[in-house]
């Protein structure tokens, strides 16, 4: 048991309990809370997988502004004079049986499945590489996604604003 | 206890896609809805990661998590805006509540 497994243990464990509070916690600004942290540890598994640029882009926008524009959602949606912010549940019983026949059988097909793994090369630095793929091999979809960021950031001020 | 590989990325993945889906279906508040669309995410990124890590693809993996992550922006201010509406119209945001089209 090296450094590495340590610390992949501890993102690991990070990300799942935080997650958990995410989905059983009844107030939504704590879920939201939480939230941050299960983000956090997903950066941190980037991090382990060698995608330094994915996990702080995953930090700025994910904590920087989804998490911001949620908190906002919940402000915004809920009397702001009632302290507690709470969610009603349903079908909490055919969820979790569901849910949990769903991820057991997910779960077997990831641990029985004979993946191959090619050998694994020392991890580098990828924004250099990242940039260049972004803008030789992938300029359509870059430019695409440029315009549909614009497009749905329009949109949503238009709509918010009716 | 056996190194960390490819598997254990997975099944934290397949933990994460769970509880989203959790989120999801059992959920009111259309906000907690969107959390676990956004855990959902999460999840297939690690995927796509993981497997541009372990798999012999390069980095095709990461870019196509980054292509995500900008998707996932703009999905969540577009939602947010439909929900605000929602909720300007009809004054609940709880998605069983907002059953107009029924009758």
């Amino acid at each position: 048991m090296n450094i590495y497994d340590l610390i992949f243990y501890l993102f690991a464990l990070l990300t799942l309990v935080s997650a958990f509070f995410v989905v059983t916690n009844k107030n939504i600004v704590h879920s939201a809370f939480y939230l941050l942290f299960t983000f956090f540890g997903v950066a941190g598994i980037y991090v382990l997988l060698g995608a330094d640029f994915v996990a702080i882009v995953q930090l700025i926008v994910y904590v920087g502004g989804i998490l911001i524009l949620l908190l906002f959602g919940v402000m915004l949606t809920n009397k702001i004079t009632n302290v507690e912010i709470k969610t009603g549940t349903i079908n909490i019983f055919s969820a979790t049986v569901g849910v949990g026949l769903f991820s057991g059988a997910l779960l077997a097909a990831v641990l029985y499945a004979p993946w191959k793994e090619s050998a694994l090369q020392e991890a580098a630095p990828t924004t250099g590489i990242l940039g260049n793929l972004l803008m030789n091999e992938y300029v359509l979809v870059f430019e695409l996604l440029g315009i549909i960021l614009l497009i749905a950031l329009i949109g949503a001020a238009s709509i918010a604003r009716r | 206890m056996v190194t960390v590989g490819l598997t254990h990325f997975l099944v934290i993945s397949t933990l994460l896609f769970s509880m989203g889906l959790y989120a999801i279906i059992t959920r009111k508040n259309a906000v907690m809805v969107l959390m676990g669309v956004e855990l959902i995410l999460n999840s297939a990124n690690i995927n796509f990661i993981a497997f541009s890590r372990f798999g012999n693809f390069g980095y095709n993996g990461q870019l196509i998590a980054l292509f995500v992550i900008v998707l996932a922006a703009a999905e969540a201010a577009i939602a947010l805006a439909i929900v605000l509406n929602i909720y300007k119209n009809l004054s609940t945001v709880n998605v069983d509540e907002v059953d107009n089209l029924k009758d």
